[in-house]
């Protein structure tokens, strides 16, 4: 017995069957235990329920959706939610992240002093204080008769903000914003990725307007097939009775997530730019501006580009922090994954199988955010031939 | 006259650092304006047109354009200790004082030594526990469904990092060792916790579990939840001492083992106290993280000190003033959570210096 325990082969083989043993045995056991215990309670598992009616609505949803319709759907409109918030917020926190980012690094000690003061305000105060306190404020807007009136186009009303829209189904308006994102996110790979590097300047120029273009009017062929039938193309709000009409509605529910993930984000994101900025060698810039570039071309050649390279990878790991916070929606209301999902729990009990739904959907987002920084990050990369120091 | 000497290099300096081109003109001037115009505002609303008492109560406040300080007067005790009887409150206030001195004390280099550091943090938890709890020295039992306000947050803080921080070391050297299916599945363990919403480990643990588990097994929701948010802190916390340890040189534990010492040692005494200097600053940044997400626990129901908060002004007449208990409630999280964030950074810095 002793002997085979001093045997080293035998001993590791021993351990790792016990230790991975023992983990597939909890999981095993909690699956098995919780079946038993939801089927005393005459809940049968299995995916069947997807398809049953869930007989509640949804607050906000970009596609049509009833209560009616079945389990699968709200799926999607809670999945469609978290990433329409997801969108929103990332892009606004990255435009605040930048502004502020870029203040932190100016020569001027007064930039500086206002771009930390908003940092170390909006970092240091917890999300879900700021997403509580921002729901509290646009829900105290006066009512719709008294709402904030912006020059006669934008309304701001305890219901939410109005704005003009157009006539659009919710599904069609998403599908074109993200082809429009996709097109900038092409031209901005274009710009910076080691294939076209030795493209000459004027046709990459126009290769970027022609993506620019194509973009555009994919983007609108998206709206005009999702239109809605008899009505005209962009809608204005106006008060009619006691409510708005016309228009697009941001809920405040929406409103108060996205500006605390923009602001919150914001101040992160602040800090990400800042170090970039900092990694760029001193060396590097005093020698551009020894070959006599312009300010304007030490920014846009020498040091937002090494800055880029050096911030997305940290940048990405915010990204998927960010769409994380989404979830933070369920306190105010606003119906995201998270919240359809532990809603379904509640109503149908199909505890284990939507646990495993909210599970996968998370792990999907964020390997796929994750995937896509990591090409970028790759694509944009200083490869072999360029690293000469 | 050393006044005229001083003058016009003042007049310089200010014209070199923020005249010196038009654009930095303009930028001053924006930014100067903004900042101005904030402190103004700020101090005004905050100071100067503020109501401070409630003994007029809140009509006092709808007088004045600046801020109602007095629904704090009114309500702190709310806000900071939630339910908890009126009479042993200040057990609650010794309790959270307790975990201020351990943080200090934890803060100075005399006591980085593994004991010191554990005596400090399991003695704070067990005064800070008894304080609250009751039960001895002729304090009445007070019920963990009691707690609430700031020193419920605390405990949930505190127990998630008790519990959170052994469970890392183990699950850092785990995902290290050498055998390939015991370091293989550690990281998908822990990789798939990185991945997830807090909040959905805390839905788990705290909602979903009970339904899965029989009655015997399911214990306290509170301790259940905090049971996730530690698992939650490991994950996180053992991919910093995990880069900690990648930075102890391998010749260290190479030469520690041809000189035949032995694999607990040679850990304890070796490879930790390096590698925790190493993820120092890493650490105090996932504490304050950690600090900040107790606040998640409102959502699956908890009375923490931002539930609290909400109770403090959504009842009786002082519904409009939200504003003044969120900044009193930010004000709190920022004191703890800024100075700890400016400690760290210290660190850094002098690290860095030592380095070179």
């Amino acid at each position: 017995m002793l002997s085979a325990w001093n045997n080293i082969k035998l001993r590791n083989a021993v351990l790792q069957i016990l230790y991975v043993g023992g983990f597939v045995a909890l999981i095993v056991t909690l699956i098995v235990m919780g079946r038993t215990n939801l089927q005393e309670q005459g809940i049968i598992s299995g995916f069947d329920f997807l398809w049953k009616a869930t007989g509640w609505e949804v607050s906000f949803s970009l596609i049509e959706f009833t209560s009616r319709d079945p389990y699968w759907l709200v799926l999607v409109v809670g999945l469609l939610n978290t990433l329409f918030l997801g969108v929103i917020g990332l892009v606004l926190a990255t435009v605040i992240g930048v502004i502020i980012g870029m203040a932190r690094t100016s020569a001027n000690d007064l930039a500086r002093l206002l771009g930390a003061t908003y940092v170390e305000i909006f970092r240091n105060i917890p999300l879900i204080v700021q997403v509580f306190f921002w729901y509290a404020v646009v829900t105290r807007f006066p009512g719709p008769r008294q709402a904030i009136n912006v020059g006669d186009s934008l309304f701001l009303s305890s219901r939410g903000l109005y704005a003009p829209g157009l006539n659009i189904t919710g599904l069609s308006a998403f599908l074109g914003i993200v082809a429009f994102l996709t097109g900038l996110g092409v031209i901005v790979w274009v710009s910076s990725a080691q294939q076209f590097r030795r493209m000459e300047p004027a046709r990459k120029s126009r290769l970027r307007w022609l993506i620019l273009l194509v973009a555009f009017v994919v983007t609108t062929v998206i709206f005009w097939i999702g239109r809605l039938p008899d009505t005209t193309l962009v809608s204005m709000p106006a008060l009619k009775g006691l409510n708005f009409r016309g228009g697009i509605r941001v809920s405040t529910e929406l409103s108060a997530m996205a500006i605390s993930i923009a602001i919150y984000g914001g101040a992160y994101i602040a800090e990400i730019v800042r170090g970039g900025f900092k990694s760029v060698g001193r060396g590097q810039i005093e020698a551009a501006q020894s070959v006599g570039l312009t300010n304007w071309q030490v920014f846009s050649r020498i040091r937002f580009p090494l800055a880029l390279r050096a911030m997305l990878p940290i940048l990405a790991n915010q990204y998927v922090w960010l769409i994380k916070a989404t979830t933070m929606g369920i306190a105010i209301g606003f119906t995201d994954f998270f919240m359809v999902v532990s809603t379904a729990i509640n109503q149908s009990g199909q505890t284990l199988e939507l646990l495993g739904i909210l599970m996968g959907g998370f792990l999907i987002i964020n390997f796929t955010l994750a995937a896509v920084l990591n090409r970028i990050n790759r694509a944009i990369a200083l490869k072999g031939d360029q690293l000469r120091t | 006259m050393t006044g005229d000497m001083g003058r016009p290099s003042i007049l310089a300096m200010l014209r070199t650092r923020y005249f010196s081109t038009l654009g930095n003109a303009i930028l001053s001037i924006i930014s100067f304006s903004i900042l101005a115009l904030i402190t103004w505002k700020v101090l005004d609303w905050a100071v100067f047109s503020a109501v401070f008492s409630a003994a007029n109560g809140p009509e006092a406040c709808k007088a004045v354009d600046g801020a109602c300080w007095a629904v704090i007067d009114a309500r702190w005790r709310l806000i900071l200790f939630g339910l908890y009887p009126h009479e042993e409150h200040w057990r609650s206030g010794l309790a959270c004082g307790v975990v201020v001195l351990m943080t200090v004390l934890s803060c100075l280099p005399y006591f980085w030594n593994g004991r010191s550091i554990s005596i400090i943090w399991i003695g704070g938890f067990l005064a800070f526990y008894f304080l609250m709890k009751g039960g001895i020295f002729g304090m009445p039992v007070v019920d963990e469904q009691r707690w609430g306000g700031l020193s419920l947050t605390v405990f949930i803080f505190l127990t998630t990092v008790l519990v959170g921080t052994p469970l890392s070391i183990l699950l850092a050297l785990l995902r290290r060792s050498e055998l390939p299916w015991i370091s293989g599945v550690t990281g998908i363990i822990i990789d798939s916790v990185r991945s997830l919403p807090l909040l959905t480990i805390l839905f788990a643990f705290a909602v979903v579990l009970p339904f899965l588990l029989p009655d015997w097994a399911s214990g306290d929701k509170l301790y259940r939840a905090i049971l996730g948010s530690a698992l939650f802190f490991a994950a996180y916390q053992a991919e910093i001492i995990r880069g900690g340890m990648q930075g102890v040189p391998k010749g260290q534990e190479e030469a520690a083992k041809s000189l035949g010492v032995r694999y607990r040692h040679r850990i304890q005494r070796i490879l930790l106290p390096q590698a925790f200097k190493n993820a120092l600053p890493a650490t105090i940044n996932q504490f304050v993280i950690t600090f900040k997400e107790t606040s998640l626990f409102i959502i699956i129901g908890f009375f923490e000190i931002l539930a609290s908060g909400n109770a403090a002004y959504g009842t009786g007449n002082w519904t409009f003033a939200f504003v003044e208990v969120y900044a009193f409630i930010a004000l709190i999280y920022f004191a703890f959570v800024f100075s700890l964030s400016r400690y760290g950074a210290f660190l850094e810095r002098r690290m860095d210096v030592g380095d070179q």
